[in-house]
């Protein structure tokens, strides 16, 4: 590894690492290439061509995510070539599938005839699921691309919605290999590939069956992923916009591993999970309790009140009146039987601060060592 | 944990989740990492499959990790001080262990190697049922590696020897050098998010916070001056394995249980029901009416991870922010204010604003949480031990030396599990977990599509049991044990070996815990929930 050696990025003189591509550089040093396959933890595999940059020396546009910095490389990301090149690639990708936002801008008739075929498809009037979460949509604002040009394709494989979490939409897919990299390289579950070749595209499971007959654990990783609209959320399609939530960084309640997610919320409910990908430990993966097991917070199951046990039934209870028993009681036991005949089952579901005072109370106020939790167990 | 403090001075996970990644050799025992901890066997599967690592897999199940393994071996059920002793009677005899850790950073080696002699191959294999050249294949290989990680879970730990089998595991570590550098240690993986954190908070019967002993003098001192007070007791407190027994005798009066469902998650589930009903007084803290919540004279409700403020500690000793995302339903309170207002009508004042002020004080009298603060810990969390505000936080444990200064092999033979399947009782039962529940179902179950995935207890019994016994695969059957009977549906499978069944035990109606030993690790306290004998028929 040489210190010396640099490559120059529209103008700016850089030092790269062994083994680094142009996109890496570029990335860490904050300057934004576009890419619609590029997935950090996986090999690049440059199938969508949105990230060609033009190099000084050379013929043609060279694919950023795998092409190997190398010193004294010129570098240009923006030139005119370039931006004709990602907006050809773009104009295909929004040409083929049912990408009804409002990017495919289209003369009247056309829009209506492609809308009524969409939502044949959808089973649903609204926009396409992602809209106003895709990559696709972004670059197309970005380079003011339509897909008018080309005429309506025909759908070949019906949206797949038979599992309880995600919904497959074939139409919408724009074959980049995200998700199969990430299931591949990054989850190791090797449940999805590329089946079929050419035109006739699709991501299959196992041998081109639904999700639920494969070796699918539903990580969505997949969907994390997913530039586009291909893959959702069954619970989140057409329930939750971004714009209508917010995002909240907090860790996964569920296993040891202590996973860094998103918490979406809309309405002070939990409608959505996914995985901080700029952090450790997970960087983004998630499993199937940790994406998808939210429900029990707005359980209407959830106690809301203190109850107090009377011949046999519990009934509601004030606080004051709730604690001021536990207390009196507690009291009375550690009077009569000593502050040993009484135990605390702290937890190892809550907090480390909650703990603490579990721990301070009962040595400091029950005066006994009588505590443990259930870690055994 | 015991076992590995006595070994090392630290009960936690010595290495990283990411650390695992740089490993030659990945040695899994007692852990269904892919079920259980999903997203860390994904760096498993990484290694393995892009990164030249080599996995060794030591389970009586045929689990999922095994497809990625290079040797997987199937010991019978609590025969694990058997098989490691054995790996390190091969490491010895062929002259592969690291000499000079061994001479520079370990002590009582002599005892050791005479421990294992008669731990032959062939000895073993008596005992495990693992063919001895695989058992001399697998100790090569994890002796052979530059850097080798162990990681195992309950399967290890509960058994009446877990913490043998515990001590058993560090030995094999320390004998190869295995400790103190990227891509080894010996790693507990834990099952439940904040169980670290728990003990480490002091949520334990001997020690305070950061594991200060009860005993200790400075650490009372500390404490007493810390909440001003006096007469904090000294002498040990008991594990909740006796505890609940205690109950039954009246020694134990009242039970205070904050977020746990003992009555499902405990051992043997009748007993410990008769124990909770003798209690004068049982208050519960939860966020659902559990199954031992029903059985308390006060349930007080508690807000869930989404509707407060805090850290978890992870399994790694990660100290990680939780963060309000929503309002609590009705004015349900922090469980940290619950118990504040309860200490404040007992006559002791104990009033806090926020969460960050707990964290505060927790620094203030912990070493190695001193270092953390919120604001540290805002972007990524740091690792214990992080003794001052500019200390990095320590991701790699045992360095350059270990915690207690040497590490301590212990010489330990083995001993067959507290029940063993006879003519009654024929089967051996293991219990655990599956991927799309959680614990005791508590919370996932409130998710249709994971009750979808799983919806119901099972059986899992090998085709050959299945056929012996006429249990035809999907029928419904009752499992009986010494202590109780449960009934679940057939699963023929070739994931387990024959004589042994598994259950899972996230299914109250049919908890396989009615099923299990409540017999104890001497030492840890820990039930045997991993062996017991049971027998099946076909549901009357
Ligand atoms: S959910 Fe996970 S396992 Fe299933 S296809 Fe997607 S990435 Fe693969
Ligand atoms: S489903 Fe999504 S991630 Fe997968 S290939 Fe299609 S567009 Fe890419
Ligand atoms: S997302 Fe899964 S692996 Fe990650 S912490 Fe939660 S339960 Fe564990």
């Amino acid at each position: 590894m040489s210190t010396k050696q640099l490559i120059i990025i529209n103008g700016n003189e850089l030092s790269f690492k062994t083994d680094e591509t142009i996109l890496e550089v570029a990335h860490r040093n904050n300057i934004d290439i576009p890419s619609l396959c590029y997935l950090k933890r996986a090999a690049p595999t440059g199938t969508c061509g949105i990230c060609v940059v033009e190099v000084k020396g050379e013929q043609t546009l060279l694919p950023a995510c795998s092409t190997p910095a190398k010193a004294d490389m010129v570098v240009k990301t923006e030139t005119r070539k370039v931006i004709a090149a990602r907006r050809l690639v773009i104009e295909q990708f929004l040409s083929s599938g049912n990408h009804n936002c409002a990017v495919r801008a289209s003369d009247d008739k056309d829009w209506t005839q492609f809308q009524m075929h969409v939502q044949k498809d959808d089973q649903s009037s609204e926009l396409c699921p992602a809209w106003g979460d895709c990559r696709l949509q972004d670059l197309a604002y970005r380079y003011q691309v339509s897909g008018k040009k080309f005429s309506l394709t025909k759908t070949l494989y019906p949206i797949e919605d038979v599992n309880p979490f995600i919904i497959r939409d074939f139409s919408r897919c724009i074959q980049c290999g995200r998700c199969v990299q990430a299931c591949n390289e990054v989850q190791v579950n090797k449940a999805i590939n590329f089946g079929h070749n050419g035109s006739k595209g699709k991501i299959v499971a196992a041998d081109d069956r639904p999700l639920k007959d494969s070796d699918c654990v539903f990580c969505g990783e997949c969907v994390q992923v997913c530039p586009v609209g291909a893959l959702v959320e069954k619970d989140v399609r057409y329930q939750v916009r971004p714009r209508e939530t917010k995002k909240i960084r907090t860790t996964c309640t569920y296993c040891g591993v202590g996973c860094q997610i998103y918490l979406h919320v809309k309405d002070n409910k939990v409608v959505k999970i996914t995985g901080v990908e700029h952090a450790a430990p997970n960087y983004g993966s998630l499993c199937v309790k940790g994406r998808f097991g939210f429900n029990f917070i707005s359980s209407p199951e959830r106690l809301t009140s203190p109850l107090i046990k009377k011949n046999g039934e519990f009934k509601e209870a004030s606080w004051d009146e709730a604690l001021s028993l536990v207390a009196d009681k507690l009291g009375k036991i550690k009077k009569d039987h000593g502050p040993d005949s009484i135990g605390v089952l702290t937890s190892a579901r809550i907090t480390n601060e909650e703990n603490y005072i579990a721990h301070k109370f009962t040595r400091a106020v029950l005066k006994t060592n009588n505590i443990d939790h259930c870690a055994r167990l | 944990m015991a076992g590995l403090a006595a070994a090392f001075g630290s009960g936690a996970m010595t290495n990283t989740i990411a650390d695992i990644e740089e490993a030659d050799v990945i040695l899994i025992t007692g852990s269904n990492t892919t079920e259980n901890h999903p997203v860390l066997s994904a760096g498993v599967k990484r290694a393995v499959s892009f990164k030249g690592a080599k996995l060794i897999v030591i389970d009586p199940r045929q689990i999922k990790i095994t497809n990625f393994a290079d040797i997987w071996l199937q010991p019978n059920l609590g025969t694990d001080v058997a098989w490691i002793n054995g790996m390190m009677n091969v490491i010895i005899k062929e002259d592969l262990y690291d000499k000079k850790f061994v001479k520079n950073r370990t002590e009582n080696f002599e005892n050791l190697k005479k421990m294992v002699e008669k731990y032959t191959p062939e000895h073993v294999a008596g005992i495990t049922g693992i063919p001895a050249q695989s058992l001399i294949d697998a100790a090569r290989l994890y002796a052979g590696a530059k850097a080798a990680s162990i990681l195992y879970c309950m399967g290890i730990t509960q058994h009446t020897t877990g913490t043998d089998n515990v001590k058993s595991l560090a030995n094999l570590a320390m004998l190869c050098g295995n400790i103190g550098f990227p891509g080894t240690g010996v790693n507990p993986l834990r099952g439940q998010n904040n169980v670290q954190g728990a003990c480490d908070m002091g949520g334990l019967p001997n020690v305070h916070t950061g594991y200060q002993s009860v005993e200790s003098l400075d650490a009372l001192k500390k404490m007493e001056a810390a909440w001003h007070i006096s007469g904090l007791p000294t002498k040990p407190g008991l594990p909740v394995t006796k505890m609940v027994p205690k109950a039954l005798d009246g020694e134990i009066k009242a039970l205070y249980i904050i977020g746990e469902n003992p009555l499902v998650s405990d051992p043997d589930l009748n007993h410990a029901k008769k124990c909770f009903a003798n209690l004068d007084f049982m208050v519960v803290q939860d966020i659902f009416m559990t199954e031992t919540a029903r059985e308390a004279d006060i349930v007080l409700p508690a807000r869930c991870f989404a509707e407060k403020d805090g850290t978890f500690s992870n399994t790694e000793r990660r100290v990680q922010r939780i963060r309000k995302a929503v309002e609590p339903p009705a004015d349900v309170l922090d469980d940290w204010k619950i118990i504040c207002e309860i200490a404040k009508r007992m006559g002791y004042e104990m009033s806090y604003s926020e969460s960050r002020e707990i964290m505060e004080e927790i620094a203030s009298v912990t070493p190695s949480y001193a270092g953390i603060t919120y604001e540290r810990i805002e972007n990524e969390g740091l690792h214990w031990p992080c003794p001052t505000s500019d200390h990095p936080g320590t991701p790699i444990l045992h360095g350059k030396q270990f915690t207690r200064g040497k590490g301590m092999f212990h010489a330990i033979d083995w001993i067959a599990p507290n029940e063993v399947a006879d003519e009654k009782y024929p089967l051996f039962l293991t219990t655990g977990r599956v991927i799309y529940q959680y614990h005791t179902g508590t919370m996932t179950m409130k998710t249709k599509g994971l009750n979808e995935r799983a919806p119901e207890c099972f059986v899992e019994i090998s085709p050959e049991d299945a056929g012996q016994h006429d249990l035809p695969d999907a029928s419904m059957v009752d499992i009986s044990s010494r202590r109780g009977k449960i009934s679940a549906r057939v699963k023929v499978s070739d994931k387990i070996g024959n004589g042994t069944v598994f259950i899972p035990f996230h299914f109250a109606q049919a908890a396989a815990n009615n099923l299990t030993n409540a017999a104890l690790d001497p030492i840890s306290g820990i039930p045997e929930f991993k062996v017991c004998a049971v027998k099946i028929s076909k549901a009357a």
